[in-house]
């Protein structure tokens, strides 16, 4: 199995950083995802070669890290926080609001297959609480208002 | 693949982590804030990489003293002498040395790092390989956690103009010396912020704890002795070697040097990430520099230093916030986490989701951790939603106390001491609960199970 180009050039030069094979494992691990939507048996079966590690072992470090996943969600993670900073400024109530506006559960997809809801740890952005995570990007000092623009964005960018 | 950084502002995607300032601020770790410092020849211009060239005309021992002398204590959490750390490790060694930075910055209320590697990620690489001079090291490793992936790619990028400049690689600065430097992510754990769990994590395995001793100084990534610091530990040092370590010192109080950066979050009328000297105030800090509660709340209580640490009732703020008045005061410094609660947060909900916290992050390998966060996440749960008993509330405090000292590594402590001092500081919310009342402060929902 081949990846981009890009990827196949960072995993070059990755390989180079470390005395082991294996310590390239989490982040290829994190950086295939991104680019195939989810660690398939394939990729899990290709990363295993290249790091010499059986397919358990792989199995047994992705079950490990949150942000990895063998199945596919929604194009568009929204990862909101509630933990203690962001519980404060009303996470809760936000994840319900999040809940409602979506129709879907936590850890869940929509029918059509654009959101993906979790409720997440703390993702470092306490002092611009309440946060959450689309994909990569922060979006702090959240309000309910703020939630709809965002999703109505992205609703109205993908029918185009 | 993902956006580049101009093609992120094209699309409106500003970073939301604004800076604040107040005028008590001593900017150290926080001076190149805002002023473009990613940016090599911005960073050139701010004094930039002046202490490495300064510390490669030093002796190891020069310069591990000059960082003792600064009275720098870790700023992840533990606050262990940074100088201290980096003289454990052997002169000698048959197997490779390393530098770990440590930017796993996971800790509820922590949001400091992050700062750092998005405006002075230059200064991260500095210390890293002023560390690596000092222990003798010619690798550094500066793990992020993985999601924040905008600032592994700021950090990636600074690392790779540093490269193109010789500042990093062979030969550095024409002084003979060759020192490597690599950007590693993570993907998704808060244990690995453990130190040996991060070594474990960056070897490309489970986050799982190493046992101790060998210490990491001694025995660390690949066996070779390793020196872990926390970014804005390592971000201090190329400040102390430019301004010496008696400098460094004198701006806190004796035996905890320094400034640090301090995240003051809650219902707050000014919460931001501000840099003050080691023994300010807390209660001054609150309601000085933060601008005190915002209209209608009230304060009720403070988690100085993350969630892992005690809490404070109001009476108990009036403390100086350095490393040993913070721990007399029956809590912890901690990681800089100011956690400030309002009236109107239940304490039973806030030690909730402190433990399903701990729970969810617990990496499962020791009984006391594991079936402890376990039974206490089950046992809040039930006790929160009307269905606790009076005999729940000791049983939570006698389980926690029990599993103090136990754990192979702190996380069962950051899990099980809080919720010792909610019960011992809050007992009357734990029994207002009782008996199937509803929660008194109950707005809309109950929390989600993670």
């Amino acid at each position: 199995m081949k990846f981009s180009d890009q990827l196949e050039e960072r995993f070059a030069t990755m390989v180079t950083h470390y005395p082991t094979k294996r310590s390239v494992l989490v982040p290829m691990l994190l950086y295939i995802q991104d680019e195939i939507g989810a660690l398939t048996d394939e990729a899990i079966h290709e990363i295993a070669q290249r790091t010499e590690l059986t397919e358990l072992e792989v199995r047994n470090v992705i079950s490990y890290y949150s942000m990895l996943r063998t199945r596919r969600v929604g194009r568009y993670s929204v990862q909101l926080c509630t933990n203690v900073s962001c519980l404060l400024r009303g996470a809760d109530d936000l994840f319900e609001h999040c809940k409602k506006k979506l129709g879907i559960g936590n850890k869940e997809t929509t029918p059509d297959g654009l959101f993906y809801l979790e409720e997440v740890e703390c993702i470092g952005a306490c002092s611009w609480a309440p946060a959450l995570m689309l994909n990569y990007d922060f979006h702090e000092n959240l309000t309910a208002e703020k939630i709809d623009e965002l999703i109505e964005g992205i609703k109205k960018k993908e029918q185009q | 693949m993902e956006e580049t950084e101009e093609e992120r502002k094209a699309n409106g995607k500003e970073r939301m982590a604004y800076l604040v300032s107040h005028p008590d601020e001593v900017k150290v770790v926080s001076k190149r804030f805002g002023l473009g410092a990613a940016n090599l020849d911005r960073y050139l211009e701010l004094d930039g990489y002046k202490a490495l060239q300064k510390a490669l005309g030093m002796t190891p021992d020069a310069i591990i003293n000059e960082v003792k002398a600064s009275n720098l204590r870790g700023r992840g959490g533990a606050g262990f002498p940074t100088g201290l750390k980096w003289s454990f490790v052997p002169k000698e060694s048959a197997k490779p040395k390393y530098v770990l930075c440590n930017g796993d910055e996971s800790e509820p209320g922590t949001c400091k790092d992050r700062l750092i590697f998005e405006h002075d990620p230059h200064s991260i690489i500095e210390g890293v390989m002023i560390a690596a001079l000092a222990v003798g090291a010619r690798t550094g490793y500066i793990y992020l956690r993985g999601e924040y992936r905008y600032l592994i790619r700021i950090m990636e990028k600074a690392v790779a103009d540093a490269y193109a400049r010789s500042f990093i690689g062979k030969n550095i600065f024409s002084s003979g010396v060759d020192l490597d430097v690599h950007v590693h992510s993570g993907a998704g754990a808060y244990e690995v912020g453990e130190e040996s769990a991060l070594m474990e994590s960056l070897e490309g395995k489970r986050g799982v704890p190493r046992i101790r001793p060998p210490f990491p100084a001694v025995v660390g990534l690949w066996g070779g002795p390793t020196v872990i610091n926390n970014a804005e530990s390592l971000a201090s040092v190329p400040h102390i070697i430019l301004g010496g370590g008696e400098w460094f010192a004198s701006l806190g109080t004796p035996r905890n040097g320094g400034t640090r950066l301090f995240c003051m979050s809650g219902e707050l009328e000014r919460p931001g990430v501000y840099e003050l000297p080691m023994g300010y105030n807390l209660k001054k800090m609150i309601y000085d520099v933060a601008g005190g509660m915002v209209k209608g709340k009230q304060l009720k209580g403070v988690v100085p230093g993350g969630s892992s640490v005690q809490i404070l009732t109001p009476d108990e703020i009036d403390v100086a916030m350095d490393f040993d008045a913070v721990l007399k005061a029956g809590s912890m410094l901690g990681s800089g986490g100011v956690i400030v609660l309002d009236d109107q947060m239940c304490i039973v909900k806030f030690a909730l989701r402190v433990t399903k916290f701990y729970q969810h992050e617990s990496c499962g390998w020791c009984i006391p951790c594991r079936e402890g966060t376990d039974w206490m996440k089950k046992t809040l749960t039930r006790f929160h939603s009307g269905g606790g008993v009076a005999k729940d509330i000791d049983n939570l405090k006698y389980l926690a106390e029990n599993m103090l000292g136990r754990t192979f590594c702190p996380l069962g402590d950051a899990a099980a001491m809080p919720i010792i001092s909610y019960i011992q500081k809050y007992r009357k919310e734990f029994e207002d609960h009782l008996d199937g009342r509803p929660c008194p402060y109950e707005r809309t929902a109950e929390p989600v199970l993670v």
